[in-house]
């Protein structure tokens, strides 16, 4: 304060006036940088917390899947689908032609085991859960599953062909812990 | 101005004063002993939180649990994964129900809390003459004295003075409330054998296994007091410029 | 001073249809201020923004925490473990309440003490007393949803007070309960006021403020404003000030959060609550202490409760109560000491409130309860007749250029000026 008073006395208002600029110029970064430091760990408070995160991986036991059924379990919240998969499914999905699919995969590519298919039972488009996992549901015209919301198809390999739905049905990162029991995620 | 920061220590004086008041009700004064977590800058004693794990695994966790301590949390405590999945094995962890509708037991994973032996509240009630064994993740921060108290309970068993009697199955304890307290000793020289080959004496083990439950109940700890530090000396510089802006503007007023 | 008509188009456009730059511009830049406020005067802007520090962190605890008995104090530890930065917003949300009451505690004792209660402020002050009420309630609700020990017990006790009302008391805390204990339904009710309370203080505070531009601020004269020469505008002379204020509350406030976070807090409400077992020594959080001192000096159930509630009630007729014409402690000899007497009972009434009712502490928080009313029902209305006040200034300017030029150590900026 001293300092300041010192300059206006010697008739220097200009060097009181940069420094007061300066200090503005200061005082308004520094609260541009709070502002940052405050709002950014609200945000982040909305994130999945640690154990949310933590509890990514489930173990299901796959002995009990009869040929031609399927079962929904849940992972993170969301259906997963496993089924047990018929030989004519599996040649059905492998004798596709890439050409006729809007999102290209192959059926070796989303089947590590070709008679199990492990999905995420969630519906590309707009996120309802599709039909075709209980014996007597719809299946839609490729004999997958069918979405009843926007009427997406999906075939045997949980493919889209069909409908709004823009990616085939999402595979989770599974491995097989032995020949009955997958780990998923 | 300097009435007014003259007003504000009072009010703060005045709230220490309650707080300490009301602080000061546990039973007698409690050892004094230092943790280099508590103070200003104290952070955990890393070494001594992994062997405060080592003798709440081999001694408390037979009749206490962890209940709001994931074992994931224990890398924290510099443990790998591979560790972690090791520690969190050799608990057992009810799941279920199972197919047939049936609760069943498991080994812990790392996602899992460090579970109580007992089954519920009556069971440890049952198994422990009627007194329950309290769950230990809160019990440094939610317990008067801290601690200190904790430090005292562990090391504060004696023989009952002339004239004391104890009620059936109840240890004398000098720090506890009453002095009656249905935990056994739980802690006896060489009970652990440490891997860093620290001595296991009972001032030690209780030293390392308070320290662990303090990081258990604040397992925020260190990460609070290092952003604490940043955030005065950002608040600090950015209120004496506003100081500095404020008395310039107001030279200006006659 | 700028014109109050916006340069830019966009703006010219809304200021037609709504005359928000205007008014910004009336209540925030050139809103004219007595030129002499103090640093007391702080304390009213420092109590809005805590307010809204407190509505933020508190939607985003509410994202995620549980109102039901059996999960409440388990997601509140999840909150501190597991949320990203949940420690931090839980810890300023709960010291937040405690600087709350420690500004709002200043600004009304400033109001005191400058007599900012009287003619022409009075509907001002009331406001001020109902803000105080809600404050209290909202806090008391916050206190009890994370079910620890002394959440549940507070919650007993505090709802017990109604059931001294004769007749229908008792019937009017199993309405409040919903059920006949503390319960589920009791934290789901609570939980859900909480969060109502907060929107219906800021409509309270809009009317606060609203009083305030009407009749004006006070000032530490206490005497009105006579000409634009007494006042200046509200920015940049008040804002930079406030944020000035702003960051040194921060800091206090900041301090609690990161180093102490819980020593206002109660230990034991970190233990779950438990409907079987009291703990042994019941309080509540410092800033319920004093009343909480004044219930229990009466040996009475239902005096207590009137005592209680009384001792904040009284200050709606405060107004009347003093009977003096002078506004400002500065010109009242006696008051001014008084004052401080009065603020040092409230101290003993909390130190009272915070110990066990055995021994000395029975009577000393009878005597200070007694002259805790008295001062208001007998030392104020006696004193306004019978002190004499020392002369007031002609104007707050001619006072405040008096003030710069008898001391120059104080302000050696503007003395300068006067070389």
């Amino acid at each position: 304060m001293a300092e300041t008073s010192q300059h206006g006395e010697h008739g220097a208002p200009a060097t009181g006036e940069t420094r007061r600029d300066f200090l503005i110029l200061a005082a308004g970064a520094m609260g541009a940088i709070a502002t940052i430091a405050v709002v950014w760990p609200l945000i982040e408070t909305m994130n999945p917390a640690a154990d949310t995160l933590a509890l990514s991986s489930t173990e299901i036991d796959i002995s009990g899947i009869e040929v031609g059924q399927a079962i929904v379990v849940v992972w993170r919240g969301k259906p997963v689908f496993v089924r047990h998969r018929a030989p004519e499914e599996i040649e059905e999905a492998r004798k596709v032609s890439l050409d006729d699919l809007g999102d290209k995969q192959s059926d070796e590519e989303r089947a590590k085991k070709a008679e199990w298919l492990i999905l995420v039972g969630v519906c590309t488009h707009l996120g309802c859960i599709p039909l075709g996992t209980k014996q007597g549901d719809p299946r839609g015209d490729f004999g997958g599953w069918f979405c009843p919301c926007h009427g997406s198809h999906y075939d045997t390999s949980g493919r889209i062909r069909k409908g709004p739905a823009p990616r085939n049905l999402e595979v989770p990162p599974y491995e097989f812990l032995s020949d009955t029991l997958v780990k998923i995620g | 101005m300097r009435r007014l920061m003259i007003a504000a220590a009072a009010l703060a004086l005045g709230l220490i004063g309650a707080a300490e008041a009301r602080a000061a009700e546990s039973a007698g004064p409690l050892p004094s002993v230092d943790f280099p977590h508590i103070g200003v800058f104290g952070q955990y004693d890393k070494a001594a939180l992994k062997r405060g794990l080592q003798v709440y695994r081999e001694v408390c966790s037979s009749c206490h649990g962890l209940h709001y301590v994931a074992f994931r949390t224990l890398s924290a405590l510099g443990m790998s994964e591979a560790e972690i999945k090791e520690v969190a094995a050799s608990f057992k962890v009810t799941d279920g129900p199972d197919a047939e509708g049936e609760m069943f037991e498991r080994d812990g994973r790392p996602s899992d809390r460090i579970p109580s032996p007992f089954k519920n509240d009556n069971a440890a009630r049952a198994a422990n003459n009627g007194a329950m064994p309290p769950d230990l993740s809160l019990v440094t921060k939610g317990r008067n004295g801290h601690e200190g108290y904790i430090y005292a309970i562990l090391t504060g068993y004696q023989d009952p003075p002339e004239g004391f009697t104890l009620g059936d199955g109840m240890s004398y304890n000098a720090y506890f409330p009453g002095h009656q307290i249905a935990m056994p000793q739980p802690l006896s020289d060489g009970q652990v054998t440490y891997a860093d080959g620290t001595e296991a004496t009972v001032a030690t083990m209780s030293h390392d296994v308070t320290t662990f439950l303090a990081w258990a109940a604040e397992p925020e700890l260190e990460e609070r007091k290092a952003t604490g530090l940043k955030v005065l000396i950002f608040i600090g510089v950015l209120t004496a410029i506003l100081y500095a802006i404020n008395v310039r503007v107001w030279s200006r007023v006659t | 001073m700028s014109t109050p008509v916006p340069r830019n188009k966009v703006a010219q456009w809304i200021e037609y249809r709504l005359p928000i730059f205007s008014w910004a511009n009336h209540n925030l830049i050139d809103f004219p201020e007595p030129k002499n406020l103090n640093y007391w005067w702080n304390f009213g802007s420092l109590a809005g923004i805590i307010l809204v520090i407190q509505i933020i962190t508190g939607i985003v605890l509410a994202m995620h925490y549980t109102p039901h008995v059996d999960h409440a104090f388990d997601s509140v530890e999840r909150i501190m473990r597991d949320v990203e930065w949940g420690w931090l917003i839980r810890y300023i949300h709960m010291n937040g309440a405690s600087m709350f009451f420690a500004v709002v505690y200043i600004h009304i004792f400033r109001g005191m003490y400058y007599g900012s209660y009287k003619s022409p402020r009075e509907i001002l002050w009331w406001l001020g007393i109902i803000l105080l009420f809600l404050i209290m309630g909202t806090a008391f609700m916050g206190y009890v949803l994370p079910w620890g020990q002394m959440s549940f017990w507070a919650a007993t006790v505090i709802t017990n007070l109604v059931s001294a009302i004769p007749w229908i008391g008792e019937t009017l805390r199993d309405w409040l309960w919903g059920g006949f204990s503390v319960d589920n339904p009791t934290l789901n009710r609570f939980f859900s006021l909480h969060y109502l309370l907060p929107f219906v203080i800021v409509g309270v505070v809009i009317l606060h403020i609203w009083a305030l531009h009407h009749r004006r601020s006070n000032n530490p004269l206490g005497i009105d404003v006579k000409s634009a020469k007494d006042t200046i505008p509200f920015h940049p002379y008040y804002t930079v000030r406030d944020l000035f204020g702003l960051g040194a509350m921060l800091f206090v406030l900041f301090v609690f959060v990161f180093f102490v976070p819980n020593m206002l807090g109660e230990t034991i409400n970190y233990v779950k609550a438990d409907p079987l077992q009291t703990p042994p020594h019941i309080v509540p959080e410092w800033y319920f202490l004093p009343y909480y001192a004044i219930l229990r000096a009466i040996p009475d159930k239902l005096g207590g409760v009137v005592a209680m509630v009384a001792s904040i009630a009284i200050l709606f007729i405060l107004p009347w109560l003093d009977t003096s014409k002078v506004r400002s402690a500065r010109f009242r000899p006696i008051y001014k000491q008084l004052f401080w007497v009065f603020v040092a009972d409230c101290f003993v009434l909390g130190w009272v409130g915070a110990n066990p009712p055995e021994g000395s502490f029975v009577w000393i928080g009878q005597i200070c309860t007694i002259y805790y009313f008295a001062h208001f029902l007998i030392i104020l209305p006696i004193l306004g007749k019978l002190e004499r006040p020392r002369p007031l200034p002609d104007s707050i300017h001619e006072a405040v250029l008096k003030k710069r030029g008898g001391a120059p150590a104080v302000q050696p900026a503007a003395t300068m000026e006067k070389h």
